[in-house]
């Protein structure tokens, strides 16, 4: 328990730093736009009612997916802005983030701005021109300065609302306080998700009151307290961002992890490995199964772990299943002439999607095989992960057995195995590396008419990084040296609920079954 | 004449059908206090405005000083021009001080010479200049009114125009600020013209008197002379209810001094 308290507080000054450095940035931003836009919308009746409406509806975009949307349009951007000026710029991380915060943090300031605005006794402002005042300084001496309190209430909420919004901004590659709430959430870290909670709520707390003490001054025209609030927050910021200084130097390599323990680990052994060649790491965990194909592609990532079948599937588009041997030697011709990307090889395990039940359950219903589940399925409930079900092998499956199941569900997998051992699901679709298949006793079904295509884990390389000898020197004997029983011993030291492992430690000790011989 | 300090001619001034002002023309002399009484809607202070371009008439010329309102900048002009407000119009985020300073401040006067006129203008309009530092919230009704004109009065203005400055004061404080203003009208020789429904304020503190209804001129003329002058009976009777208070007032308290 302390053990992992610790780890969360060795986290805290980078996670801390870019949370702060986002959130602000973001709200900088939505600042200087809003701003602009209210007076506007509080001048002219025509723009109000698109601006407003443009703001409300943004807001009613979940902000995980207007994170997400983010980053296929600025990865078209960028790869226009290749084709005409010869740069690019990073489709993932950082930018994403900023502008799906920004956008989310603009209805409250907008709102406000247009409606105090508005509020300004109409006596008010007559006097300001009668005393000879022009548009522009009736404005900034007599608008702004009577409408500020309410245009402060509108950024503290605003601000409340980005910070937490922070948390999501992880999934598309920006590290933030939802690292915790991730990682904690996939390996079962409760420490972890909490402390991220935390964090942020903490966060959020203190930017609202700094940011209430200067609409407070300027509610109550005393400057002092205004200076005081600006004067902390400006404090705050520097001193969060501060640790991230030594970050700013650009990591030699850059390792990406989809969100699962057995892609942390493996990340964690990558990175054991490039450090001791003596090179620079810095990772980006918890990307989407589309977005770390293409990121790796764009050379946004340099390396990281996928599977033979997923890519086979997803990125070829192909339906056949060739065997385990012919996926994989033309999946490595295939990616290679399509992307550059470079098949360091196969690790030696599968992790293959596996339709897994409880053996009770099993035994009563006479199902050994996918074939025998297709007839027991009209009675039965599949559960699965977020993405399964809207993946072309699910179709591919399903076609080759017809099964028809009575319901399915989606789980985080973490939950997906509680609901099979709790009974709410009677069938899962596991992964066959998975430590939990051994430690409960489930059964896996056969599949006769090999419909699942073969997943051996496979390293990939980013195409920049094709002829980097240093990166291949220190891959290439990890090919063929993980067995799956290895791999499935690392996955439940993470996942287990008692004694859990980190993934840093479920590393080492992999690497020590490992026979590499320095 | 000489050159008046205020000529209208021909104004006319529409608010969708209604027509506040009805092609009024009208000259007003250098030095001249003019009040201009009316009934709610008359077009009074539609009038008042189109002078410092407040209101922008829909036909005919206004001239201040023998300058075509038209052609200045309506910022720079009204700088020149003294506007005290109804109610008050002090900015309330600002202080007394700040309020009066405002349009020396905007003329891009010097610090040392606008707090002078600070104190100045606080011992003109007779109040304490510990004032200059409250916000006006702090402030009564009648010390209020009193910071709108010495903030009227900041830019030592020629011309004064006064919308309805004293209605929402009580009797005594109206009369005692009515008293002291017509006095500094005298004193610094301005040009007034005051907007007031009252006929009696309008008697007391006013050497020309214009009566507007539904935006035309019904009466213009010395208080003394009015009543001799016009036909209109709902003038004479506005012009009379004055005489006839002040007659019932001198049965009532028995005076007869």
């Amino acid at each position: 328990m302390n053990g992992r308290l610790d780890a969360a507080f060795a986290l805290l000054p980078e996670y801390l730093g870019w949370h702060v450095l986002l959130s602000a940035s973001a709200l900088g931003l939505g600042v200087a736009i809003s701003l602009p836009l209210a007076i506007a919308a509080a001048r002219s009746p025509r723009l109000r009612w698109p601006l407003l409406a443009g703001a409300s509806l943004i807001q009613t975009i979940p902000s995980l997916a207007l994170l997400a949307l983010f980053y296929p349009l600025l990865l078209a951007l960028s790869s226009l802005a290749r084709q005409a000026t010869g740069h690019g710029f990073s489709a993932l991380g950082f930018l994403p983030s900023l502008l799906a915060l920004t956008l989310y943090s603009m209805l409250p300031i907008l709102r406000n701005g247009a409606a105090a605005i508005l509020g300004i006794d109409p006596a008010v402002r007559e006097a300001a021109d009668g005393v000879g005042m022009t548009a522009r300084q009736r404005l900034f001496q007599v608008e702004l300065p009577l409408a500020a309190p309410v245009i402060m209430a509108g950024v503290r909420t605003a601000a409340v609302w980005t910070i937490g919004a922070a948390t999501l901004s992880t999934p598309v590659g920006q590290t933030s306080l939802g690292n915790y709430i991730f990682a904690g959430l996939q390996t079962e870290n409760w420490v972890f998700v909490l402390f991220g909670c935390a964090a942020s709520a903490v966060l959020a707390l203190i930017a609202d009151q700094l940011l209430g003490l200067m609409e407070a001054g300027a509610r109550t025209r005393k400057p002092v307290l205004a200076v005081v609030g600006a004067v902390g927050l400006v404090a705050g910021i520097a001193l969060a961002v501060s640790p991230l200084a030594g970050f700013g130097k650009p990591a030699a390599y850059t390792i990406g992890a989809k969100n699962f323990s057995e892609q942390y680990i493996l990340a964690e052994v990558i990175a054991g490995r490039l450090q001791a060649a003596g090179a620079e790491v810095r990772r980006k965990e918890d990307l989407g199964s589309a977005v770390a194909y293409r990121a790796l592609a764009a050379g946004e990532i340099d390396v990281y772990v996928d599977y033979s079948g997923t890519l086979w599937s997803n990125v070829l588009g192909r339906k056949d299943n060739p065997g385990r041997a012919e996926v994989l030697k033309q999946l490595t011709a295939e990616l290679k002439r399509r992307d550059g990307v470079v098949v360091l090889g196969s690790l030696g395990f599968e992790n293959a999607y596996a339709f897994v039940m409880r053996p009770d359950r099993a035994q009563a219903l006479g199902v050994a095989s996918l074939a025998d589940l297709a007839r027991e399925a009209p009675k039965l409930t599949l559960g699965s992960d977020l993405e399964f079900l809207s993946r072309p092998e699910w179709k591919a499956v399903d076609t080759a057995y017809g099964f028809g199941f009575k319901t399915k569900k989606s789980y985080q997998p973490t939950f997906m195995y509680r609901a099979l051992s709790g009974g709410e699901a009677d069938v899962i679709s596991a992964f066959s590396s998975d430590g939990r298949i051994a430690a409960d006793g489930l059964i896996v079904l056969t599949d006769p008419k090999a419909a699942i295509p073969p997943y051996d884990a496979v390293v990939l390389i980013a195409p920049k990084r094709a002829g980097d000898r240093r990166l291949l020197g220190a891959l290439s004997p990890l090919i063929g040296k993980v067995s799956v029983e290895a791999m499935r011993a690392a996955n439940y030291s993470v996942d287990r609920d008692q004694a859990k492992a980190s993934p840093a430690e479920a590393a080492r000790a992999l690497e020590e079954r490992m026979p590499l011989g320095k | 004449m000489a050159q008046p300090a205020i000529e209208l001619s021909g104004v006319e001034k529409r608010y969708g059908a209604h027509a506040a002002l009805a092609g009024v023309s009208l000259a007003v002399g250098v030095g001249e206090f003019t009040a201009l009484v009316g009934g709610s809607g008359s077009g009074k202070t539609t009038l008042l405005k189109t002078i410092n371009r407040l209101v922008v008439p829909d036909a005919g010329a206004v001239r201040v000083m023998g300058e075509d309102v038209a052609a200045v900048e309506p910022p720079v002009l009204r700088r020149r021009i003294g506007y005290v407000f109804q109610e008050t119009g002090l900015f309330p985020h600002l202080t007394v001080g700040e309020n009066i300073a405002i349009t020396p401040r905007l003329l891009g006067w010097d610090k040392a010479r606008i707090s002078a006129r600070i104190d100045a203008l606080l011992d003109l309009v007779a109040l304490p200049r510990g004032v200059a530092t409250r916000a006006p919230a702090e402030l009564s009704g009648g010390q209020r009114q009193r910071v709108g004109v010495a903030r009227a009065l900041a830019a030592e203005p020629a011309l004064m125009l006064m919308d309805e400055p004293f209605g929402a004061l009580d009797p005594l404080t109206r009369d005692a600020l009515g008293t002291d203003y017509r006095a500094l009208h005298d004193r610094l020789g301005l040009t007034t013209v005051m907007v007031t429904h009252d006929m009696a304020e309008a008697v007391l503190l006013a050497d020309r008197i214009v009566v507007l209804k539904d935006g035309r001129i019904v009466a213009d003329g010395k208080p003394g002379d009015l009543i001799a002058n016009t036909r209109d009976p709902d003038v004479r009777a506005l012009l009379e209810a004055p005489k006839r208070q002040a007659e019932r007032l001198r049965e009532r308290l028995g005076g007869g001094a």
